[in-house]
């Protein structure tokens, strides 16, 4: 029976976006966590929704329209960042709150498609179709190139960004590209665990990493580690169990902190 | 009035022309104009809030002149782009303590500028990245996580990661605080020592007052507001013959 699932199409077409997913998420969470904007994940997250909404109303394909929102979303915040130099988190606030105020609007325009719009609040692995494979696909490929491109400068920009100045980096350019490399890779995330536990994805394993890894480097490799086994032991027992999955990758991602910390405090008394 | 010795030989590094900076409608600098040529020894000394920070990060083009216009290396500060002549070591609180980072892949970072976009970390950049380690005498601690190490062996990594591409000016923004008094003493001593045997200019942004007289004399060469100016000059350490002949080994 269990097996029946795991061979079926749609389970394999969620296992390879989960596995997809599992890279770019932690790939970009980390500089995330470490220049203190975990929550910029959510505000997009959020900003999707209004766009997967409205892609739904004007019969457009949803996890584009999304995206688009996304990105436009990533632009209005480094404006806004800049006009509130001291306040940087006021930004965050101001665009989470307008993606939700547009995602109802929508919502309420167009009754009758909000089990759709729903599966991209909790997530529907499951309904990942070909398409948002290639999407996925195509984002992780982006994803990877830039970071690997930059890998050396989003360092130095996360770590100091006096010093990336300094140093004569274009420190707009790079900012700009991890936001929309952000609004990419949550974009498409929200397909797999939902707009709603899609930062959980970015932060945890980076969460997680932080606490072993002594360098910039193996934090990175960890974190994609643990993100990959978190994705696929939870579609699995999902799979199995019956469970929602996007949960129950949470779920093993918190089960996995909690061990390691414990773990860490056993092991420094 | 301060009236400058002729130097015809040393080039100009930094130059500030009539520079005013303003902050939130306080005059911080006024009309500010001040040279310092190569190898040089320039300490700028102010009490909180004096705006000795502010002109440093006008200097390293992370602010704006309010007006008047800086000048690096005789290029206006715009159109500058050998950012990889200047080391900059920020103020010990400028990241974040518990950042993965080993000290080797910070000292690394020194070399991550303008001109190595898109290029990999070589066997070349390594092994630059080791002399600087083994300069500074913090090899063995070049797998520790930075966030670990004690004040005085931070800075050593962050002088180690502005001395990598070993540059022609060395700027360095309050490089002791928080350090205790022998570590502040032993930090000072090394770069005593780089300025008179390494061809480098320094300018130091310090609050440390009995470290910048014991090197720079007791009398500020010049005055801005409460900004005081340290100089030692480079005509002092080395005269034009022995410049022309370094330049010319070199």
């Amino acid at each position: 029976m269990a097996i029946d699932i795991m061979l079926s199409d749609f389970f394999q077409r969620a296992l390879a976006g989960g596995i997809l997913i599992g890279i770019t998420a932690p790939l970009i969470g980390i500089f995330l966590v470490l220049r203190r904007l975990s929550m910029i994940g959510d505000t997009l997250a959020h900003v999707t929704i209004a766009g997967v909404a409205l892609g739904f109303l004007i019969e457009v394909y949803p996890l584009g329209a999304g995206l688009v929102f996304a990105v436009l979303a990533s632009f209005a915040i480094e404006k806004l960042r800049k006009a509130y130099k001291s306040y940087a988190e006021l930004s965050i606030a101001i665009i989470m709150s307008g993606g939700v105020a547009l995602a109802s609007l929508f919502f309420t325009l167009g009754m009758g498609y909000n089990t759709d719009v729903m599966s991209y609040l909790f997530g529907s692995i499951y309904t990942l179709d070909t398409q948002d494979l290639y999407v996925v696909g195509a984002v992780t490929l982006v994803v990877a190139v830039v970071v690997a491109l930059f890998f050396k400068e989003f360092f130095l920009l996360s770590f100091e960004e006096d010093a990336a100045s300094v140093n004569g980096l274009p420190v707009r350019i790079l900012n700009m590209l991890i936001t929309i490399l952000t609004a990419l890779v949550i974009s498409t995330a929200i397909k797999i665990v939902g707009a709603l536990l899609v930062s959980a994805l970015l932060t945890i394993p980076v969460a997680i990493s932080l606490l072993i890894a002594r360098s910039f480097k193996s934090s990175v490799i960890l974190s994609v580690v643990i993100s990959e086994i978190a994705v696929i032991i939870g579609l699995v027992i999902a799979g199995i169990w019956n469970l929602a999955p996007g949960a129950t990758i949470v779920l093993l991602l918190i089960a996995f902190l909690i061990l390691t910390m414990a773990g860490k405090k056993g092991f420094s008394n | 009035m301060y009236t400058p010795i002729i130097d015809d030989c040393h080039e100009p590094v930094v130059e500030l022309e009539h520079i005013s900076f303003s902050y939130r409608e306080q005059q911080v600098i006024s009309d500010l104009s001040f040279t310092v040529k190569e190898r040089d020894f320039v300490g700028i000394i102010g009490s909180n809030g004096a705006g000795k920070s502010t002109l440093m990060r006008m200097i390293v083009g992370l602010l704006p002149a309010g007006s008047g216009q800086i000048k690096l290396f005789g290029q206006p500060i715009r159109r500058f782009k050998d950012w990889e002549r200047i080391g900059y070591v920020p103020q010990k609180n400028s990241f974040n303590p518990l950042f993965p980072a080993t000290v080797r892949e910070v000292v690394l970072s020194g070399l991550y500028n303008n001109k190595n976009l898109f290029k990999r970390v070589s066997k070349s950049h390594q092994q630059k990245c080791d002399d600087a380690l083994e300069v500074m005498g913090i090899q063995d601690i070049a797998g520790k996580r930075i966030g670990q190490l004690s004040g005085g062996q931070q800075q050593r990594a962050f002088l180690a990661r502005a001395m990598i591409n070993r540059p022609d000016l060395l700027i360095l923004d309050e490089p002791t605080v928080g350090i205790d008094a022998e570590t502040q003493a032993d930090f000072f001593e090394l770069i005593t020592h780089m300025h008179e045997h390494h061809h480098m200019t320094f300018l130091m942004v310090s609050h440390d007052m009995g470290m910048v007289e014991s090197y720079l004399g007791k009398n500020p060469k010049q005055q801005n507001g409460k900004i005081n100016f340290y100089v030692r000059h480079s005509h002092e350490i080395q005269n034009c013959e022995e410049r022309d002949l370094q330049h010319s080994l070199t």
